[in-house]
């Protein structure tokens, strides 16, 4: 009935455990009684859970990447203390078995839970709105891939709390994965937890493909779209081709595992390397794929706060599309020492030497886009300034790990985790935490408080620093990777230091959240009224702040790449149209919810070997999928009265801000003086 | 829709502006297949790989039957061809030749997905499952994923049937069917692939 799920399942015997598994579901029961108790379940299941608006699936899409992100870094710090401490005769805190689930969930979390809803999460606020759209192009779609990727994270949390998560790390490699070494549900959980966010990606992908290639305003040449939009091309190109690599992958890991196939065994004919080439044909596009948007929202940013057009706009798109064709030829780097021979090895080494070729095109595109520029340094600007610091120093550690030589010495060890980092943290993390300040005016109708938003920025950097730069001395005093316990004391002052330098990063993780109490306390006074918060040069800019459902009462019609910027040069960003017409948006849906349900009953009962639970789940989205697929009646028109309603209201709230702009009660720029 | 909708819906007739949703559709279909396409390519190839890790177990001359599979091959190509058909009527707004079309396909189909099943059935008795050897892993799953996803083509076509039925040739039915038809044509494709690479070169 209940397959191999019993109560032993539950880990009583782990207090670190139990005492997060509390915690989560204190926290759970809080926030369920509150929204009980202000009555707002109906708001939350019509605004939001249901809704098939894009810019509210991305704020849901943020929202479940920061819980992700407090996981994520709790298990940071758990590993991190552990290893400050379990030197010696010490054996720290962290049992071995606990020590490698935390490092497996802290990359499979960081990766698919934390960064692919963040990225997905931005683009779904920015895109549509940059190329001047209403929606996305399958806005049901876009529903589906954000509760099968909440559902993805669900696995992993209940993971925490019934059974275990997978202990071989988060690649995965076989033989290791394989039932006969990994008996337990940890691999199970990992396995499934990514393929069902996998799919939800997948999705995305080919949606926001279809978004920007066919729903672009008029005027908006490939070549005139802003920058965000062409990485998130990129990325989206990159996702469709990378993802069914990691789908094959994991279901061939899943028929070994549940059926005895032999694809990665030891034994009958099976190939371990196999797994490892599949999973890296995905797992390094997976790299720019979350990278590449961050590179989109640093040029964005770049442009807005520098006051000029971004420099060298067409060598930037090309860079980007280069590496989108490299980013699939040098997958065997992350596998150099696995025999492969030196002819291969070399191929790949140059390959990915020439990846940094595009890259520097594209750090001195930001300098010099600040190059006699009238920088503003607001906290968007402040990360990006540390992350092209950062990032270049990662990349020549890269380059340096693309010699196969170096690599022999250098793998596997805490220099390669120091690395990964160094490109990750300011590559992916500080952009969208960026993206995340620079869009939240748009999303949500007020501007983030700046001071804390520049002290969690202080607390990162300089807590990135002391945490990752021990590691790169580390991996060259011969440290590996994933120990839970080591004999060589010269190692333990280092990582006391790194360790530090964590709790740093957690001041950091706490300042943006009292960042965002202080700024929703004081919305009244950093609210954005024109929607244009930072004199912006794109599209988005030029919808009210929160935008209405529709976003472009009139499809706005582009010359240049600046099109915002261009209007208000012409004077024409805020002329009112003289008559509205009628526009179809797309009905609420609970179906992409039933859909996330399913899958969740699909994958736990999968897990747990409760077959006529997968086979429900399974069903469950069969028949959802068939009625949605049934359904003609999908759309609804709001009507002309009712657009020429809401935009006069916004051009009278327009209206009073620029009065009070120009009366000079608010500075013609908010944030000219910062 | 309320009456004062109504009468601004024809106080402008077709004035609002809403994207050319069948288009989009079908382009993300068409990316879809794409997709589709690269995970039959990762499966091929680890075909490439494991294909003679037998492992001690049979190979492929010992267990094919090109006779069996050619007669298989010509159900789904057939059936390619009377979806076609079904298509062509469509065009024609011909509903019950659309029906016939779509009944005949999704009959062959089933011979097809049935004769496939029957091949399985066999060789797993024989005692060569697919967790016999590598070579067999790669076999089974390569080509039951090709049989997994006629046999959602063919649930599909079972949705689509009732649709025309119950709806007649609406556009949004017209726009699903030809989606349907991309699907088993490129159902048809990969399966020229596999009777090539897995049944016509494992008995060379």
């Amino acid at each position: 009935m209940f397959g191999r799920l019993s109560f032993s399942a539950i880990p009583y015997e782990n207090p670190v455990t139990i005492g997060a598994v509390a915690g989560a579901m204190v926290l759970g029961v809080v926030i369920l009684a509150l929204i009980t108790y202000y009555r707002k379940w109906t708001y939350l299941w019509t605004e939001w859970l249901t809704s098939l608006d894009h810019k509210r699936i991305g704020v849901m899409y943020i929202i479940l990447a920061l819980i992700m992100l407090l996981r994520g870094f709790s298990d940071a710090i758990m590993m991190r203390s552990q290893q400050a401490l379990a030197a010696g005769t010490s054996q720290g805190y962290l049992p071995p078995g606990h020590f490698d689930q935390v490092f497996s969930a802290h990359g499979s979390i960081m990766i698919i839970f934390m960064a692919m809803p963040f990225l997905v999460g931005l683009m779904n606020i920015a895109v549509p709105q940059q190329i001047g759209a209403r929606d996305v192009a399958f806005p049901f779609m876009n529903s589906v891939s954000f509760w099968l990727t909440a559902t993805g994270a669900l696995l992993v949390m209940v993971s925490l709390g019934l059974g275990e998560f997978s202990k071989a790390g988060w690649s995965g490699y076989a033989p290791l994965t394989e039932r006969q070494y990994s008996p337990g549900t940890g691999v199970d959980y990992w396995m499934w937890a990514f393929q069902i966010a996998g799919a939800g990606s997948l999705m995305s992908g080919i949606n926001f493909l279809v978004t920007i290639l066919k729903m672009r305003a008029p005027g908006m040449t490939l070549m005139r779209m802003p920058m965000f939009v062409w990485t998130t091309f990129v990325t989206n190109v990159l996702m469709i081709f990378a993802f069914p690599v990691l789908t094959v992958a994991l279901a061939l890991l899943a028929l070994d595992r549940y059926l005895g196939m032999h694809f990665f065994t030891n034994e009958l004919g099976g190939n371990m390397m196999m797994y490892v080439n599949l999973f890296w044909i995905w797992g390094h596009p997976e790299v720019y794929i979350v990278i590449l948007p961050a590179f989109g929202i640093f040029s964005e940013v770049v442009a807005t706060f520098s006051g000029k057009r971004l420099f060298g706009y067409t060598s930037l798109v090309y860079a980007t599309v280069a590496i989108m064709v490299l980013s699939f030829s040098v997958w065997v780097h992350h596998f150099f020492t696995m025999g492969a021979g030196p002819n291969v090895n070399t191929f790949f080494g140059i390959t990915t030497m020439m990846i940094a070729v595009p890259t520097g095109v594209k750090t001195f595109n930001w300098l010099f886009t600040m190059y006699r520029g009238r920088i503003r340094f607001t906290t968007p600007m402040y990360w990006t300034l540390a992350f092209i610091v950062t990032f270049v120093i990662g990349g020549m550690a890269g380059v340096l790990l693309s010699i196969p030589p170096a690599d022999y010495v250098l793998h596997n060890s805490l220099f390669l985790i120091a690395h990964f980092h160094n490109m990750l943290i300011p590559g992916a993390l500080f952009g969208f935490l960026a993206g995340y300040a620079y869009w939240f005016p748009k999303a949500v109708g007020f501007r983030l408080n700046e001071t804390w938003g520049k002290r969690a920025f202080w607390a990162w950097v300089v807590g990135f620093y002391l945490a990752f730069v021990p590691l790169y001395v580390l991996g060259f005093m011969g440290m590996p990777r994933r120990m839970q316990h080591y004999a060589n004391l010269a190692w333990q002052p280092y990582l006391v230091v790194a360790a530090m330098g964590a709790a740093v990063i957690m001041l950091g993780i706490l300042f943006q959240m009292i960042q965002l109490f202080v700024s929703i306390r004081e919305r009244d006074a950093n609210r954005d009224l024109t929607g244009d918060p930072w004199d912006g040069h794109t599209l988005e800019w030029a919808t009210s702040s929160p935008p209405a459902v529709y976003n472009f009462a009139k499809i706005p019609v582009v010359h240049d790449i600046d099109a915002f910027r261009d209007m208000k040069e012409k004077g024409v960003a805020y002329r009112q149209p003289d008559q509205y017409r009628d526009i179809e948006m797309p009905k609420n849906s609970a179906k992409g919810l039933f859909i996330g349900a399913f899958a969740f009953l699909f994958g736990f009962g999968l897990v747990w070997y409760i077959w006529w639970l997968a086979i429900l789940g399974a069903l469950g989205m069969l028949l959802t999928v068939i009625a949605r697929g049934s359904d003609d009646d999908t759309d609804y028109i709001i009507p002309a009265a009712e657009v020429e309603r809401i935009e006069n209201q916004r051009y009278r709230q327009l209206s009073a801000a620029m009065d009070r702009r120009a009366e000079g009660q608010i500075a013609p720029e908010p944030l000219a003086q910062v | 829709m309320t009456t004062g909708a109504l009468t601004i819906d024809s106080a402008h007739p077709h004035e609002f502006e809403h994207p050319d949703t069948v288009g989009n559709k079908t382009f993300g279909f068409w990316l879809y297949l794409m997709t589709d396409l690269v995970l039959f390519s990762a499966i091929f190839a680890t075909f490439g790989v494991l294909n003679h890790s037998y492992a001690g177990g049979p190979m492929g001359k010992d267990l094919f039957d090109l006779p069996y599979t050619f007669g298989e091959t010509l159900f789904l190509l057939f059936s390619s061809a009377t979806c076609g058909l079904a298509v062509l009527a469509m065009h024609h707004e011909r509903k019950g030749l659309v029906l016939l079309g779509l009944a005949v396909t999704f009959l062959l189909g089933l011979g097809f997905l049935s004769m496939e099943i029957h091949e399985f059935h066999q060789m797993i008795l024989e005692g060569h499952g697919p967790d016999r050897s590598g070579f067999l892993s790669a076999f089974f799953t390569l080509v039951g994923t090709h049989g997994t996803h006629v046999t959602f083509g063919l649930i599909w076509m079972g949705v689509i049937m009732g649709q025309i039925v119950t709806r007649g040739l609406a556009t949004s039915v017209q726009s699903r069917l030809m989606r349907l038809s991309m699907f088993w044509h490129f159902l048809d494709i990969v399966w020229i692939g596999i009777f090539t690479f897995v049944y016509l070169m494992g008995v060379m």
